[in-house]
């Protein structure tokens, strides 16, 4: 295989994580505070309405993004009232989520645009544009004759959007809120052990409701990057099971901020190859085009059933917390 | 004069109809140790719920130190200088010791000053109040007596001088307890308030100044402790005369019911829990099993009563029990005479949210004397449960009451019943008077020694040495899924056994039983 054949299938790793990356990292805050989201599926959805509709309305990539998170966080809030505030059953506060979602967004682009569910096509300040390192080569022939290392930084390091490099900075960062804050340390105790908080005097509800808003922001972020950069419009049910395949990227990474980044591009280079290669040869037996598409889903059942090591959840995750006597 | 630590004054609070707390009164001098005794459900949790910000009071005035002090949540609590030690630790468990103490109490939005600061200040609380914990250890991986100690570093790190503590020995070996009762000595001389709370009238005696007895969520009375005696606390406790030694006759041992032979039992994640534990147990006696709870009484239990699998050779009456095989599970274990109170009534004992009469028919449901045609005869099974309930006194006597709506002692009846009046060859009972009044306690003994005396087996494991102690006739004691050996109950005291209990041998081969 030609060398810039793997650097361009990395290219593409990299788009694909993004979303996933954003969406693992929503659900680590969330799920490390003790709430359980498999609504971050319906929340990106939402998210890639909203910026979509609101991007093409305004011209404005970055309103369409508010629009998306704003989108994100209401169903973060209607999340965090059912399983916060009310104690229900977090699982089934998020399956409600996505169906909301799910219907809501095809509607709502039906009513608004009459297009079969979708929004219009984006083009220019409408969606987020690849942003060109110093230096960089942007021609796709200058690229081709470049030497390896230019190869690379002008195909895999340059050319990306920013939520991409935000994306990828939101690792460290996170890593360093939950391990080196005061909000980290209380937001982790208060996953293993609510009561542990109460007793110390901080606000369960409040702390619980951080993340979970937090969860709300990033995953709108993953959904108007879906809608405005990944692709130029609003699909009807475009997040694809995105949203799921970052909780099990979550689980795989046992709920760790860096092996969360190496788990999420595990599966966009799945995507990507499947995107790349229509068809494998391996010693004479063609790979059918469907087999790849379906393997990051293979991979993400494989790690919900358990098969990749132990993975030890957050103590007190998906339970409401009850003061007790 | 000085002011009083604490003055509780005319608290009362209710929860719906039900008046937990009633017109309570208190004063607690700064400097002294004042314990509260009452049964479960005497309201002594409630009131210290308020003290530490987690209820609100309906009526009633707190001071602490002279200043009247409102308490809407905890962190006016610790703000007004009071820490409490809950009897299920408040930790995180995967977070270390420092990490612990800190959580709430930082200094800033960054970790890193906030933990230099409590490492020093923990190295000095550690040697001036014989705190010692690695304060980089994970909970973990450190003993309930440990872990008691980061709770009550948590309280002094937050500058605590009033310290409430809740049932604080219930998890500690006899050995541990005697250590934080040596630490509240020296927080006493320090001039620390310490409010103990506990239903063990042998910890009163022992380390209070001051005791407060109450019942049904009023403050029967406060006396000094020095001018009482276990037997007047249990009487103004249960609001009448209590018998607090058991009366027993010398057993009678006859032929051998149960022979266990190295019976090992592994657990879910493959780790061996009982190594090759051998025992035998007669008709007419009482076998009980000493040790620290989880090491390894509980899978004895659970294999002998067909909740676990094993290997081994357990014999009753002569004859092999199947252990792993398809005559392992309870039914067939009933079918052979052996009966089984189980460790945790509320989840393996009874259904909390099925009526009483349906919780006396479990395990026996299959009885043709409750069947009529296919189906049960319901009516019959709910007038036999009456007389179970009535014979064992359980109140309310309504068969149709809700499990979860009786009292922990009566529910503890209901199981008894159920298992008792069936006439078992062989009784397995565990923690028979776990969170019961001593008024229960007292009937539940009463009932054990009956069943003795009628000639049955009955193999006891129990966390609580002196109900070991005063109900066994042969005690083993178990450490680490091990038998370390056999004492006879009157040969023997706390203190050696709980050496026994800690792993450590005695060498002493007097009294054994062989």
């Amino acid at each position: 295989m030609e060398f810039l054949t793997i650097i361009q299938v990395l290219d593409s790793t990299m788009r694909l994580a993004t979303p996933l990356l954003l969406a693992c990292l929503a659900g680590l805050y969330s799920e490390r505070a003790g709430i359980f989201d498999i609504g971050l599926e319906g929340k990106m959805l939402a998210a890639a309405l909203f910026s979509a509709a609101v991007a093409f309305a305004t011209g404005n990539v970055w309103l369409g993004m508010l629009a998306g998170i704003g989108a994100s966080l209401a169903l973060s809030l209607i999340h965090g009232v059912a399983s916060i505030t009310f104690r229900g059953n977090q699982l089934i506060s998020g399956v409600a989520i996505n169906f909301l979602a799910s219907g809501l967004t095809v509607l709502i682009a039906q009513d608004w645009f009459a297009q079969g569910g979708r929004t219009p096509s984006l083009s220019g300040a409408a969606r987020f544009e690849p942003v060109t390192l110093p230096g960089a080569l942007t021609r796709v022939r200058d690229i081709a004759e470049a030497g390896p290392v230019m190869q690379i930084y002008s195909e895999l390091i340059s050319g990306h959007t920013i939520v991409v490099y935000l994306s990828l900075l939101l690792v460290p960062l996170t890593w360093w809120a939950l391990f080196r804050t005061r909000f980290g340390l209380r937001l982790r105790a208060v996953g293993e052990n609510p009561a542990a908080v109460d007793t110390a005097g901080i606000s369960v509800v409040r702390l619980r409701f951080a993340a979970v808003m937090i969860c709300g922001i990033l995953c709108g972020i993953a959904g108007a990057y879906l809608a405005t950069a990944l692709q130029a419009q609003f699909v009807k049910e475009m997040t694809a099971g995105r949203g799921f395949i970052a909780l099990a990227a979550l689980i795989f990474a046992k709920w760790r901020p860096w092996h969360a980044l190496w788990a999420c591009l595990l599966f966009g280079l799945l995507q990507a190859i499947a995107v790349r290669f229509q068809s494998f040869d391996i010693a004479g037996v063609t790979i059918p085009v469907q087999f790849m598409e379906a393997l990051p889903y293979i991979l993400t059942v494989v790690i919900l059933a358990g098969f990749v090591g132990k993975a030890i959840p957050p103590r007190a995750g998906g339970e409401p917390y009850v003061k007790e006597r | 004069m000085t002011e009083p630590a604490i003055e509780l004054n005319g608290i009362s609070k209710s929860f719906g109809p039900v008046e937990a707390n009633k017109d309570i009164s208190i004063r607690v001098m700064p400097g002294t140790i004042h314990g509260i005794i009452g049964e479960n459900g005497a309201g002594k949790s409630t009131l210290m719920s308020i003290l530490f910000g987690f209820y609100k009071a309906d009526r009633g005035e707190i001071f602490i130190h002279g200043q009247k002090t409102e308490i809407p949540d905890s962190q006016a609590a610790i703000a007004a200088g009071i820490g409490m030690v809950f009897q299920h630790f408040k930790l995180v468990e995967n977070f270390t010791v420092l990490e612990n103490v800190i959580l709430g109490a930082e200094d800033g939005g960054l970790l890193r000053p906030s933990l230099a600061k409590a490492r020093k200040t923990l190295k000095e609380l550690a040697e001036e109040y014989e705190l010692h914990v690695d304060p980089d250890a994970l909970i973990q991986d450190i003993g309930v007596g440990r872990q008691q100690r980061v709770e009550i570093l948590k309280a002094l790190y937050r500058k605590a001088d009033i310290l409430i503590l809740d049932e604080p020995t219930g998890v500690l070996t006899p050995a541990e307890a005697d250590q934080l009762f040596r630490i509240l000595g020296r927080l006493r001389e320090e001039g620390k308030t310490i409010l103990l709370i506990t239903h063990k009238l042998r910890e009163i005696m022992e380390i209070t100044d001051t005791v407060s007895v109450m019942r049904r969520g009023q403050m029967t009375a406060t006396v000094k402790t020095a001018e009482t005696s276990p037997e007047h606390l249990a009487e103004l406790m249960v609001g009448r005369k209590v018998l607090l030694r058991v009366d027993k006759k010398p057993a009678e041992p006859k032929d051998t019911v149960l022979e266990v032979q190295d019976l090992r039992v592994r657990d879910g994640k493959g780790v061996e829990r009982l190594k090759g534990v051998s025992l035998t147990l007669r008709a007419g006696e009482i076998l009980g099993i000493a040790g620290v709870s989880g090491n390894g009484q509980s899978e004895l239990l659970e294999v002998l009563g067909g909740m676990q699998t094993g290997t081994g050779h357990v014999r009753v009456n002569g004859q092999e029990i199947d252990l792993t095989g398809r005559f392992s599970d309870g039914q067939s274990r009933r079918a052979r005479g052996i009966a089984h109170v189980p460790e945790d009534r509320q989840r393996e004992g009874l259904i909390m949210e099925f009526s009483a009469w349906e919780n006396t028919v479990f395990g026996y449901h299959r009885d043709p004397a409750f069947q009529r045609g296919p189906f049960m005869d319901n009516a019959k099974i709910i007038e036999d449960a009456k007389g179970k309930i009535e014979r064992f006194d359980v109140r309310p006597p309504d068969p149709k009451l809700t499990a979860k709506n009786f009292s922990g002692g009566n529910q503890q009846k209901l199981v008894l019943a159920r298992e008792m009046e069936r006439n078992p060859d062989l009784l397995l009972i565990g923690q028979p008077t776990r969170g019961v009044d001593i008024g229960a306690i007292e009937f539940i003994h009463q009932q054990i020694i009956a069943l003795r005396d009628a000639g049955k087996a009955i193999l006891l494991v129990s966390v609580e040495l002196e109900e070991i102690l005063s109900l066994s006739d042969r005690i083993a004691v178990m450490f680490d899924g091990q038998i370390m050996g056999e004492r006879l109950p009157d040969r023997t005291d706390e203190k050696e056994l709980g050496m026994m209990m800690a792993g450590m041998s005695t060498n002493d081969t007097d009294g054994a039983v062989a």
